[in-house]
């Protein structure tokens, strides 16, 4: 058994690599000079410097934090809500309801998109950052109802009755007993939510007015003109700044789920 | 009992309803307007009286290459699927169970990152990686001289780096999730009660967590089989997928009935797939 967990944790540390690497080739680049990603590797800070003075990107990066936060809070508080309602109630169309989940992860973005650009259209919601976080919720649910589920569904429901039986009320018991033992899940489903609203491009294109866009929309944009180092930049700064608000957060709460 | 579930209705009602009500405004009505418009004739961009026809379903039928098609980015879901499975489970299992305290917290923080950069910009980063005279490339020739030239880029394996890149920390976080809530006073049970290493994960560990392995297959098979942005990027001409055919509909040939008749077929498919293989799962998890 010795072995095998060793196995098991170098298997962890090669899985790291291989999600680290692009992300710091990616890195890497933005720092070098060369706008044609050449080696060798000459630090230089230049694209740095053209961000600074890109407000199109930085307003778009504003956009794409300010709607995966908001959409973060609501599609957590929605999706745990109905997650709850499949683990704890045996009702008719259950069932029904839980196959609904599948068409906004199963229908292309792209599909799902335009079919919404219509739509919107069509009973008057206009164009921009509302449309999109309307969307973005849409897309994040689905993800936040099967995480937080696939927590309760190894929940030991008998921990509650202990403690209704032991002669807490039901909020304490939801206070003290079902809220701790729940908040994996939901700091997984909101973890979710944030990287589907975050990373989404498909949605926001369509539903994107001209002149106001998120980062994904910008940086298609760009890709089409030809790639430059920038991008890597800006990505970079992305990156710094969630890992920030990512640590801080664990400062407050443990990941772990160790006591 | 009567009054019990009256209540209770009342509990699913307001615990469901936003969620739900929220996906019937942004997901099924403007699908069901999506579907109205895979029978129409004309594209709705063309102003005309609208009429309707069956002509980009038969398309499906008359032109082998949409199955083919269909084929192949069922194929490329699966194996996607598969290679998460096998490579995050492991790693979900090592954070679960070997990796304690601190460092435990540290590295769930390192898989759960990469959520954070842009999909767009990942999948070009493999591009720097896997093409000729790229990183991977370099690396080959510096530890062996004599070896060949390594481009990866623009073929099948390529796109299932990318894809596998993309979704692999879906399947860690869902099988830790359930992994980590398994309580090790039940391995060590099972133990005291004389069970093996593999009997141990076999028996108790593996199913213990299936509900998590479903929830990951799940997040991972369907938008890996609607992929179009990493076949297109890492892929070129080498690894079409019907998401790329559908892309096309829409961008460049402006035909969006036929983008929407392969659309509903492909989800067709893929929840033909997930129900054929729902009922199996469930009898795993019973049992347990």
């Amino acid at each position: 058994m010795k072995l095998g967990s060793a196995l098991l944790a170098a298997h962890l540390w090669l899985v790291l690599a291989f999600l680290y690497v692009p992300i710091v080739v990616m890195a890497v680049f933005g720092f070098n000079a060369s706008p044609l990603y050449a080696l060798p590797f000459q630090f230089d800070l230049v694209w740095y410097r053209e961000l600074a003075g890109n407000t199109k990107l930085i307003d778009a990066g504003i956009h794409s934090v300010g709607i995966a936060i908001v959409n973060t809070i609501i599609a957590t508080a929605l999706g745990t809500m109905a997650a709850l309602a499949f683990a704890r109630y045996q009702f008719r169309g259950k069932t029904v309801l839980q196959l609904l989940l599948f068409p906004p992860v199963a229908v292309p973005w792209l599909v799902i998109g335009t079919a919404m650009l219509v739509f919107f259209y069509w009973i008057d919601i206009k164009r921009g950052l509302f449309a999109i976080l309307l969307g973005h919720v849409a897309l994040s649910l689905p993800y936040v109802i099967v995480v937080v589920g696939a927590r309760l569904a190894t929940f030991p429901r008998a921990v509650e009755e202990a403690a209704a039986t032991l002669g807490a009320t039901p909020w304490q018991t939801f206070r003290r007993v079902t809220a701790p033992l729940l908040a994996p899940g939901v700091i997984g489903g909101a973890l979710f939510a944030f990287a589907v609203s975050f990373d989404q491009f498909v949605i926001s294109y369509f539903l994107a007015p001209p002149g106001v866009t998120t980062l994904p929309v910008e940086i298609y944009g760009a890709i089409r003109k030809g790639f430059t180092p920038e991008i890597n930049a800006i990505s970079t700064i992305i990156i710094l700044v969630s890992m920030g608000a990512l640590l801080l957060t664990a400062r407050f709460y443990r990941f772990g789920g160790e006591r | 009992m009567a009054v019990a579930d009256r209540r209770n209705r009342g509990a699913i009602l307001a615990l469901t309803g936003p969620a739900y009500l929220w996906l019937t405004a942004t997901i099924f009505l403007p699908l069901s307007a999506m579907l109205y418009c895979s029978f129409l004739a004309k594209s709705p961009l063309v102003p005309a009286p609208a009429s309707f026809t069956l002509k980009h379903y038969a398309a499906f039928i008359d032109r082998p290459v949409n199955q083919q098609l269909m084929l192949w980015s069922l194929e490329l879901g699966a194996v996607v699927t598969i290679c998460c499975l096998v490579i995050g489970y492991p790693a979900a299992l090592a954070l679960a169970k070997v990796i304690k305290g601190r460092w435990r917290e540290a590295m769930f923080l390192m898989v759960v990152l990469p959520f954070w950069s842009n999909a767009l910009v990942r999948t070009f980063s493999w591009t720097m990686v896997l093409r000729r005279d790229g990183l991977a490339d370099q690396a080959i020739h510096f530890i062996a001289p004599w070896a060949p030239e390594f481009d990866l880029l623009y073929s099948y394996p390529a796109v299932v780096i990318g894809l596998v890149h993309s979704y692999l920390p879906y399947m860690i976080l869902t099988c830790y999730i359930s992994l980590q809530a398994i309580d090790d006073s039940v391995i060590e049970a099972a133990r005291s009660l004389g069970a093996r290493s593999g009997a141990l994960f076999r028996r108790v560990v593996f199913p213990m967590s299936l509900p998590g392995v479903l929830a990951g297959s799940a997040l991972i098979f369907v938008p890996a089989v609607g992929s179009f942005m990493e076949p297109r990027i890492l892929g070129g001409i080498k690894a079409p997928t019907l998401g790329m055919t559908i892309e096309d509909q829409f961008t460049v040939t402006a035909n969006w009935p036929l983008g929407a008749a392969l659309s509903f077929l492909m989800l067709g498919a893929v929840l033909l797939i997930c129900l054929a293989l729902y009922p199996a799962a469930r009898k795993r998890m019973e049992g347990l």
